[in-house]
C-alpha cells in the first residue's frame, strides 16, 4: 500500500526553529546567523563587533566548530559570553544544537545573539537556527564568482559583507562584478564592504546591526 | 554530511506513517528534492540505508526524484528554468530571478505492507 504523505524532511528543525525564533523575539533578541566560507572572517568580523558594540549592547556568541574550541577562545577574550558547539565533522549548525547551547546564556542579559556557523556556504543555507537575519561574509581572496556558484545563502541573507577589502589592490576580485551578481540574486540585501583590520569600515555594518535590534524592541512593544 | 540529517528527517517521517498506517514492513519510500537544495542522491541513500538498519523500514527502497529548479523573472516577468544553479533569465538575460521551484525536501508517498 502507498500513502501519500508530501511531509517536509526539515519540519522538526523548522519547527524548532520557529519555536527558538518566538523566544527570542520575545525578549528582544535580535539573532543573527553568520554564515561563509572557512577563513573569510567570521570570526574576525565577531570579535570587533563585541569590541565595537558591547558599550551599547550585550552581545553572546554561539560558536560552531567541527572539533575545536579555537574560534571561542577569541571570542572569550573579547568578553562577550561565548558557548560552543562541536559538531564531530558536522557541516552546519541545526536548531536543536542551538536550543541545547542557550541554556548555558543568560539570555535576560542579551540584546544581540550572533551564531556563527561552520564555516560552509552549502548546507547552512538549508538548516534556520531560530535567527532573524542570516548574515552571509564573502572575501575578496575567494574570487567573485561566489554568489552566482552558492547562490541560495546568497539569497537568504538580509545583509552581505564583502570582507578584507584591504586586500582589494592584491587580487583580481572585481567588485563591481560581484556586488552585480549579489544585487541580482538578492535585490533586498544589505550591502557592506569591510575589512575587520579597520573598525572605520565596520560603521555601516554596526549601524545595520543596531537598527534590527531597535526594530526588533519596537516590534516587541507594539 | 547534510544528506545524513537529511536521511534523518526522511526516516523519522516513514517511520510514523508505517507506526499511523499499522505497517509491518516499509518497501519503499519516495522523495522529491530539489537541485538547489545540492542534495546528492547517493549520499542520502547511503544515509537513511545505516539510518534504518533495525527498523521496520531496512532495506526500504529509496527513490529520490529530483525537482527541476524553476524561476521568475521580475524584470519581463516570464517563468524561467534555472539551469546548473544559473539565475539567469532565458528570456531577457536578467538576473533577477525569484526562485519557484527546486528548493523542495519532501517525502512525496510511502510504500508500506
Amino acid at each position: 500500500m502507498e500513502i501519500t504523505v508530501m511531509s517536509n524532511i526539515l519540519e522538526k528543525n523548522e519547527e524548532i526553529a520557529a519555536e527558538l525564533n518566538a523566544r527570542f523575539s520575545k525578549r528582544g533578541i535580535f539573532v543573527v546567523n553568520l554564515l561563509g566560507s572557512p577563513g573569510c572572517g567570521k570570526t574576525s568580523l565577531v570579535e570587533q563587533t563585541v569590541r565595537l558594540l558591547n558599550n551599547d549592547f550585550s552581545l553572546a556568541i554561539i560558536e560552531g566548530d567541527l572539533y575545536t574550541s579555537k574560534d571561542a577562545d577569541r571570542i572569550a577574550a573579547c568578553g562577550a559570553p561565548v558557548v560552543q558547539i562541536n559538531t564531530h565533522g558536522g557541516c552546519h549548525l541545526d536548531a536543536a544544537m542551538v536550543k541545547a547551547a542557550i541554556s548555558q546564556l543568560d539570555l535576560e542579559q542579551i540584546d544581540i545573539l550572533i551564531v556563527e556557523n561552520v564555516g560552509n556556504l552549502v548546507c547552512p543555507a538549508e538548516f534556520a537556527v531560530g535567527e532573524h537575519a542570516k548574515v552571509v561574509i564573502l572575501s575578496v581572496t575567494e574570487g567573485e564568482d561566489k554568489p552566482l556558484k552558492y547562490p541560495a545563502v546568497f539569497q537568504q541573507s538580509a545583509a552581505v559583507l564583502i570582507n578584507k577589502v584591504d586586500l582589494l589592490p592584491y587580487t583580481d576580485f572585481a567588485i563591481d562584478a560581484a556586488i552585480g551578481d549579489i544585487r541580482g540574486l538578492n535585490p533586498n540585501a544589505n550591502l557592506f564592504n569591510v575589512s575587520c583590520k579597520t573598525a572605520s569600515s565596520l560603521a555601516g555594518w554596526l549601524e545595520w546591526l543596531k537598527k534590527q535590534v531597535i526594530m526588533l524592541r519596537k516590534q516587541k512593544s507594539d | 554530511m547534510h544528506e545524513l540529517a537529511l536521511a534523518q528527517g526522511v526516516l523519522d517521517i516513514v517511520l510514523s506513517t508505517a507506526v499511523g498506517n499499522n505497517a509491518v514492513r516499509v518497501a519503499g519510500v519516495k522523495v522529491i528534492a530539489g537541485e538547489l537544495t545540492g542534495t546528492v542522491p547517493e549520499a542520502l541513500e547511503m544515509g537513511f540505508a545505516a539510518l534504518a538498519k533495525g527498523t521496520i523500514a531496512e532495506n526500504a527502497r529509496l527513490l529520490i526524484q529530483l525537482a527541476p529548479a524553476t524561476g521568475h523573472c521580475r524584470d519581463c516577468g516570464s517563468t524561467t528554468d534555472i539551469d546548473k544553479h544559473s539565475f539567469v533569465c532565458q528570456a531577457c538575460g536578467s538576473h533577477a530571478i525569484e526562485i519557484i521551484t527546486g528548493r523542495e525536501l519532501l517525502v512525496e508517498s510511502v510504500e508500506v505492507e
